[in-house]
């Protein structure tokens, strides 16, 4: 047992969190949130240099070889900065390549991928999935040689920014994963914008051609579904603790400088515990967070994957509310402006705790493992 | 950053898995977690098998027996014991004097009392809260005035633990005038239990048990050599022991194995026909709680890995008091609430009757003891003063 990071990734985590600093700071992040995008080029060309675009991918392809652990630092320092970048949903996408691709699949994106030249989008939430990963209504058929997408997407995160969308359908003999370029005849975007500031859509896929070559899995996908989600839940665990920490660290800040009644209302015990509460919280859903990323990176039993990761989501999205709720609450009336950091924490706070599945959700897969 | 245990814990765990299973006798194991299914004899039969292997003293210094395991070993073999169900060590020696003695005593205390801290001759306690001091420790009255090479101490002091076994009692007194800070003027002083002048009088709590006593001193003659440390020095001794008390209060091992006779317990118990285990309440409950209990155990490796550079434990210690005794009184509330209407009853009166179950009769007490564990070794409100005052300087 072990939690020191290696040299690399304590390397790593500094010129990440050198770069927020220096690019991403609150202010930046606001004029990023305000621009027609809702993203910066130059922020996503900066992240390609660093390395961090193919920090998850194989060798081979232009990556690094790294897992989840690898990208824990990277996360924690943009759930600190709020980050709004399609970041997640391209490492989501390009996990879906290199664990469930072919060859030439692999050989062909994932290069692009960790140039920064491809980003990508997981669109598979519908109007009645909630977070089921197997209730897919989006069909997929055979005519001649290619395939045939029909269905309804719902708030596909960071759809806007996608050159490349990995969707879910069901076909004849189960669920397929299936890449359809965002410039495909028969698909439709309708963008929105997501509390946390993120970009999304809505898509309509109608008759949505798909060449042979585009298929990820085809008929028993959901393993693999599974998995990649998984791997992204343990990361945005990661990037919730980030988050949390910031929280954190700004309401300590507050209650040492806020005077009221002539002295910090930080002497007053009433939030001194309550304080408390939440950094106990924190280290609890740290603990659980580096767990469930050193179980997504260890081969083996999927049923025990599902199970820890499972339960870091339970602690993860019990910890986001607590924290985000209560750093509101001890900042006052500031905490409710949009003036204040915290305020946009909070907001990211409440998505992480229902993306991916709710403690509810989580909870009841843990009982369906057990 | 590696979560698995390396190779080298991997084979220290299994030499201490297996000597239990060879050397933790079954008539002493899985009486429950508290004292007060245990006699004195159970508890230092024990003591004095762990003290025949080497294994009592772990953290003291080689020279007195210690066995120069490293942090995370001390809690892998704690861990251990807790989840085979060892019966618990007494602290009052072997955590607290103990350690006090070593960093304090003068040589010729050492020489006395360690030893037989270690063989387990003498059985310990400790006299540190009055009727008057609770939180509020420093506030102690009980006094002691010297007459020649004696101090005469007079006074009371209660809730102290298996006074009724006890040989000794390390007390924390008042040598000073007043008028000073009330820090100031505490010594600390080592008391035999025989000495004429004391009465231990048993206090009976909520749950039937005898675990606590009140003790007055009236009048006591104590010698000099026994106060440790310099006389008006008795708080930086106290300060000392309190770090020591929290060391192993997260009780890991302990809540491991309690979870799984709880899960084994909610699939025995049946509601509407079917395992007790599959309602979707009781069942999350009992998830969210397994939850927490894997985060404390990751949160305690984490602060283990941190001492295993030679840091001293700081606040974080009671952070794990906090998290660990919540955790330990819900296990009891949920083993309760999975008893159902069964669960009321607590003793047989006569003769038991046909059906009775000394397992669920033992669920409600052991729900009330538990109450304690967030009052005891500094309340719970008292850590959260420590970690706001000490780790986020509020």
């Amino acid at each position: 047992m072990n939690f020191e990071y290696t040299e690399e990734q304590r390397l790593l985590a500094e010129s990440v969190r050198r770069f927020v600093a220096r690019d991403y700071g609150f202010e930046a992040r606001q004029k990023i949130l305000a621009s027609r995008e809702g993203a910066s080029e130059a922020a996503w060309n900066e992240l390609a240099a660093m390395g961090l675009l193919g920090l998850g991918l194989p060798p081979e392809h232009g990556g690094f070889g790294g897992g989840a652990v690898d990208l824990m630092s990277v996360m924690d320092a943009f759930g600190e900065a709020l980050v709004v970048e399609p970041y997640l949903s391209t490492v989501i996408g390009a996990r879906f390549v290199a664990r469930g691709g072919s060859a030439s699949q692999r050989a062909s994106l994932l290069p692009a991928i960790a140039d920064g030249k491809r980003k990508l989008a997981f669109a598979h939430t519908e109007a009645d999935s909630r977070y089921d990963l197997g209730r897919v209504s989006t069909r997929v058929r055979r005519e001649g040689s290619a395939l045939i997408v029909d269905g309804e997407k719902r708030v596909v995160v960071d759809g806007p920014h996608a050159d490349t969308f990995v969707v879910t359908a069901r076909g004849d003999h189960g669920l397929a994963v299936l890449l359809v370029d965002a410039d495909a005849a028969g698909l439709r975007q309708a963008p929105m914008r997501l509390l946390d500031g993120h970009r999304a859509c809505d898509l309509s896929l109608e008759g949505v051609r798909v060449a042979p070559e585009a298929v990820i899995g085809m008929g028993d996908a959901l393993a693999l579904i599974e998995e990649v989600v998984d791997f992204a839940t343990a990361l945005v665990c990661a990037e919730a603790v980030g988050a949390m920490r910031h929280a954190n660290d700004a309401t300590l800040d507050y209650l040492k400088t806020r005077k009221q009644f002539g002295v910090p209302i930080g002497s007053f015990q009433a939030l001194q515990h309550r304080m408390v509460d939440m950094v106990i919280e924190c280290e609890q859903a740290r603990s659980m967070a580096s767990l469930a990323c050193a179980r997504v990176d260890a081969a083996g039993d999927a049923a025990e994957r599902m199970r820890v990761v499972s339960m870091a989501k339970i602690k993860v999205a019990d910890a986001c509310r607590q924290i985000s709720q209560e750093s509101v609450q001890l900042h006052g009336g500031m905490g409710m402006t949009a003036e204040m950091k915290v305020s946009h924490t909070f907001r990211r706070l409440t998505a992480i705790a229902q993306q991916f599945g709710d403690a509810d959700h989580h909870l009841e897969r843990v009982a369906r493992l057990r | 950053m590696d979560l698995n245990d390396a190779p080298e814990e991997i084979a220290f765990r299994d030499t201490v898995r297996a000597w239990l299973r060879e050397h933790l006798p079954h008539e002493l194991a899985d009486r429950g977690l508290g004292y007060d299914h245990y006699s004195r004899e159970d508890l230092m039969r024990w003591h004095r098998i762990l003290a025949a292997k080497g294994w009592i003293a772990p953290a003291w210094p080689e020279e007195w027996g210690g066995t120069g395991w490293n942090p995370v070993q001390r809690y892998i073999f704690e861990e251990e014991c807790g989840y085979a169900g060892a019966p618990p060590l007494i602290p009052f020696g072997l955590a607290m004097c103990g350690p006090v003695l070593v960093r304090f005593g003068t040589p010729a205390q050492k020489q006395r009392f360690l030893p037989r801290i270690y063989n387990g001759d003498d059985f310990w306690c400790q006299g540190y809260s009055e009727p008057g001091s609770g939180s509020d420790l420093a506030s102690l009255s009980t006094r002691a005035v010297r007459d020649g090479d004696h101090y005469v101490v007079t006074g009371q002091k209660t809730w102290t633990t298996l006074a009724h076994f006890a040989d000794w009692i390390f007390c924390l007194v008042r040598t000073g005038g007043a008028g000073e800070k009330k820090q100031e003027g505490i010594s600390f002083l080592l008391i035999d239990m025989r000495s004429p002048g004391i009465t231990v009088r048993p206090l009976e709590l909520m749950d039937g048990g005898r675990e606590v006593n009140e003790v007055f001193l009236d009048e006591v003659r104590v010698p000099l050599e026994q106060r440790v440390h310099d006389e008006g020095a008795g708080w930086t001794v106290a300060k000392f022991l309190l770090g020591h008390e929290r060391m192993n209060t997260a009780r890991i091992g302990t809540s491991r194995r309690e979870l799984e006779r709880l899960k084994a317990q909610a699939a025995r118990e049946i509601k509407d026909g079917r395992p007790l285990i599959e309602d979707p309440r009781f069942r999350d409950k009992l998830t969210r709680l397994e939850v927490e209990l894997t985060a404390l155990a990751i949160t305690n490796l984490r602060f283990l890995d941190q001492l295993r550079g030679g840091r001293a434990p700081g606040p974080e210690i009671s952070m794990l008091k906090i998290r660990g005794t919540e955790i330990q009184q819900r296990l009891t509330e949920l083993a309760l609430m999975a008893a159902g209407p069964l669960a009321q009853s607590v003793a047989a009166v006569g003769e038991a009757p046909r059906d009775f179950d000394l397992f669920t009769a033992g669920l409600a007490p052991r729900y009330c003891n538990f109450r304690k564990t967030s009052i005891y070794a500094g309340s719970n409100e008292i850590q959260r003063n420590i970690i706001a005052r000490m780790a986020l300087g509020l």
